[in-house]
């Protein structure tokens, strides 16, 4: 372990990262909204979500400093008396359950159909590069909405709002995997030609093994990038489906429903209600992009 | 001729050509009326669902024997005259020369089809139309309402009995009313068509999107007020667009406003806000008559037969909270479920019960349920005012004495037809608004308050069942009593008893909200209907 940390502060990618104070700042923001929400239960003031807990009559307090406002609710309270803060931490972790969670799923889906369309090219290729090729033509969030509908259509009533996370993760997942594929393809289809991918298929290893054993540790560079990128879309994209309404449900809030709900307040001057979730989604999501980009030209031998 | 006054004269002059040249180069402008509300119209079928925003919409498509002015004065209608002959007999005398829409004469015929058509299966106009025990045909324009008992509201209960075209309806298979669970699909041709009387003519319609109206040139009333050609009638949710919609001069008319933007609408130019009590009373119901609760987690019995947990429940709200927090300060909290509005009000028993939680715990324990327990509350999200706010309010103030409330708030399309009658009264603890259109207390008894009775059709909006004999005993006198003191005292007993037993929970009348771009000119009626025969545009 020693040896691996060593050769770790030994690396290129430890150098770049020190000598950028951005993008120290950025994971430093990334690694505290994730900790934060991870244990929101212990980090926030309150819990949200326990009806008994707040009450109608501190609802529409200000943020602390403005006039009116209490140390008791540090960024204010919403209509229903519920403090903005806590708010915020619970919600960032429901947008960050669905981010990564989707992520993971898109990068699953992404690589075995990477792998097999660049590994036995043909006709088997030209399938599944042309299925890519028609849903890339969608934009995401089109798909997602066509995904979230169908699952919707097909659930029992009154069921959906239980699941509606699960069908929030389905939905991004599967708008978002063609973008792993299409890399995972291209690469493998230069490893495959390569010797070691060769040597193994002389001595007789079935075809799963060197896909996923050889071939997969050899393109997993790029995807960790898309990655990274990807899980700031898939924050935004979960954000703008439940903003349209069709996300995540007003009991178990994620930072978009919170902007949604919010917004009805933007006219009657309670700003704090939309604007502080809007700001924390933005610094989440431009914190992992930055995190994302040094990321690509960190490991992009070209640019060093 | 002073340099100055040359100058403006001139100036004044320069705009005139302006303006000529500008109006010469449009076409001829139509003027087009553009509104939204904050749900859609369920239907076409003016007997499909008994909703006030609905009917307020076909009324101007559709037109009834009896009608209100915008002071909900009775006027005449498709009517031209009416007399009682007798206690529960009235004659009527029909306008001649009106067409339906399609060209079809108006008779007796259509508005004894219209009576049978409301009496069908899927209709829910069903305890209205059986205030009228018959109607005879006397010649195509004359005809005898004849009703069971004397009943002087039945008049004004006629003003929501929408005349459709008994032709019509037969040859496109319309013959039997569409059920609101129809609504949104092609159950039923009426639903997606009309063919009415009225001065406005639907010329397209996506339901959940845009319905265009244009005016009727051939209808009978030439003297209605409006100027408007055609009407752009648009359903927007989300309260924060509407205003916006508004403020941006987009629309002409909106409503409901937000109660929280009354101030920026007052601040902001070229538009203003109409406010004014509104005759409808938000209450919450309980399932009261299954032997088990359908969304609890009570089993084997039902807790809301036990008095002490509806008083529970009465005490746990908060209702000047809800007021101050979530209406602003807007709604008037009640203790009736009839607003002062409506005829046969009296100020005197319109006691909100008391806020007070300890007592509500007491009573819980008391009951059997020292933990509480779980029930599943329906709510519309786009019917009322702040409705689902009104909702999470109520779940909140229920947790802390134990209750917890599963809130499932739904668009009124799929509320509706999940809690009403044709829905099976799939519902065990719920939110809804009631504005008697007759604007007098019988109508609340009559639909909310006795006991359901399919035969008599009555009861038929009492979702939960609170039955009581004594009141329904009491709601025949105050259905037929002429003497106004003996039929107010039997009001005051009924709205004692169900104060006393905690049949509901009222929670407040709230107010009329609307947002009108400067310049038009719109008549604000008490039920919450516009009405576009009173819609003049600048």
């Amino acid at each position: 372990m020693g040896d691996f940390w060593r050769r770790f502060f030994d690396s290129d990618l430890w150098w770049s990262f020190k000598s950028s104070p951005l993008v120290v700042i950025a994971f430093s923001i990334t690694v505290i909204i994730v900790f934060s929400s991870i244990f929101a239960t212990f980090v926030a003031p309150y819990n949200p979500f326990d009806l008994a807990q707040f009450d109608l009559m501190d609802s529409l307090k200000p943020p602390a400093w403005m006039e009116g406002g209490t140390s008791q609710f540090f960024l204010g309270t919403d209509d229903q008396g519920r403090d903005v803060l806590s708010t915020i931490l619970y919600g960032s972790r429901v947008s960050l359950l669905v981010g990564f969670m989707s992520v993971f799923f898109a990068m699953v889906i992404g690589i075995i159909v990477g792998l097999i369309a660049g590994y036995s090219g043909g006709w088997v290729d030209a399938l599944l590069m042309r299925i890519a090729d028609v849903q890339l033509s969608f934009p995401a969030i089109l798909i997602a909405l066509l995904v979230d509908g169908i699952v919707r259509g097909l659930l029992p009533k009154g069921s959906h709002d239980d699941l509606a996370v699960y069908v929030l993760i389905v939905a991004i997942a599967l708008s978002f995997w063609v973008q792993y594929a299409r890399t995972v393809r291209s690469s493998t289809m230069i490893e495959r030609t390569k010797e070691y991918v060769q040597a193994a298929q002389v001595i007789g290893l079935p075809q799963p093994l060197i896909l996923f054993r050889h071939i997969l540790p050899n393109v997993m560079g790029p995807v960790l990038v898309i990655a990274t990128i990807q899980l700031a879309l898939a924050v935004i994209t979960e954000a703008t489906l439940s903003f349209l309404g069709v996300g995540v449900p007003p009991t178990s809030p994620s930072l978009g429903t919170l902007i949604r709900v919010g917004n009805d307040y933007l006219f009657s001057g309670e700003w704090w209600i939309t604007v502080f979730p809007g700001a924390a989604l933005v610094i989440l999501v431009l914190a992992v992009n930055i995190l994302g980009d040094w990321l690509r030209d960190a490991l992009n031998p070209k640019l060093r | 001729m002073s340099i100055k006054s040359l100058l403006t004269t001139n100036v004044s002059i320069l705009a005139l050509t302006i303006a000529t040249t500008v109006a010469l180069t449009m076409p001829v402008q139509a003027k087009t009326f553009k509104y939204a509300f904050q749900g859609d119209a369920q239907s076409l079928d003016p007997h499909s669902l008994n909703e006030t925003f609905t009917l307020g919409l076909l009324g101007n498509v559709y037109e009834p024997l009896i009608d209100y002015d915008k002071d909900m004065k009775k006027i005449p209608g498709l009517a031209t005259k009416w007399e009682a002959t007798s206690p529960t007999t009235w004659a009527f005398e029909l306008r001649k020369g009106v067409k339906f829409h399609n060209g079809n004469p108006f008779t007796a015929d259509d508005v004894i089809f219209t009576w049978k058509r409301m009496l069908s299966e899927g209709s829910d106009q069903k305890a209205r139309a059986a205030l009228i025990k018959d109607i005879k045909k006397v010649d195509d324009f004359h005809i005898i309402v004849e009703t069971p008992v004397p009943n002087p509201t039945v008049l004004n209960e006629m003003t929501q009995m929408y005349v459709m075209d008994k032709e019509w309806a037969e040859k496109h298979n319309a013959v039997k009313s569409s059920s609101p669970k129809d609504a949104g699909r092609d159950g039923s041709y009426a639903t997606t068509h009309e063919n009415g009387t009225g001065p406005f003519i639907v010329e397209s319609r996506q339901p959940d999107v845009k319905t265009v109206l244009v005016r009727y040139k051939d209808h009978w009333n030439k003297d209605i007020a409006t100027n408007i050609d055609r009407v752009e009638f648009t359903p927007i949710k989300q309260a924060a667009t509407r205003v916006a919609a508004l403020l941006s001069g987009q629309i002409d008319l909106v409503f409901p406003v937000p109660v929280q933007d009354w101030n920026r609408l007052t601040k902001a130019p070229s538009v203003k806000a109409l406010n004014g009590p509104e005759a409808r009373t938000i209450f919450l119901g309980m399932d009261q008559s299954r032997d088990e609760l359908l969304h609890s987690s009570v089993k084997g019995k039902n807790p809301f037969k036990d008095v002490r947990v509806r008083k529970a429940f009465a005490h746990a709200i908060n209702l000047d909270a809800i007021k101050k927090a979530i209406m602003r300060g807007a709604s008037t909290p009640s203790g009736l479920m009839w607003a002062p509005q409506i005829q046969g009000y009296n100020a005197a028993s319109n006691t909100p019960y008391k806020y007070d939680p300890e007592t509500s715990k007491k009573l819980l324990k008391e009951a059997g349920y020292p933990d509480g327990f779980t029930v599943t509350m329906d709510c519309p999200n786009n019917r009322y005012v702040n409705d689902e706010k009104i909702c999470q309010a109520v779940a909140s103030m229920l947790a802390k004495v134990g209750v917890k409330i599963d809130l499932l708030a739904q668009p009124k399309s799929k509320y509706f037809a999940k809690v009403l009658a044709q829905g099976g009264y799939d519902t065990s603890f719920y939110l809804l608004g009631w504005t008697p259109a007759s604007m007098d207390v019988y109508n609340v008894f009559n639909s909310l308050i006795v006991c359901q009775n399919k035969e008599k059709k009555a009861g038929s909006f009492n979702l939960g069942n609170y039955c009581n004999k004594k009141v329904d005993e009491l709601t025949k006198i105050i259905a037929s009593e002429t003497d106004v003191a003996k039929r107010q005292a039997a009001i005051d007993e009924a709205a004692k008893i169900i104060q006393d037993e905690v049949g509901y929970l009222p929670l407040h009348q709230q107010p009329l909200s609307w947002g009108v771009r400067d310049g038009v000119k719109v008549a604000q009626r008490a039920d919450n209907v516009l009405d576009y025969r009173d819609v003049v545009m600048p």
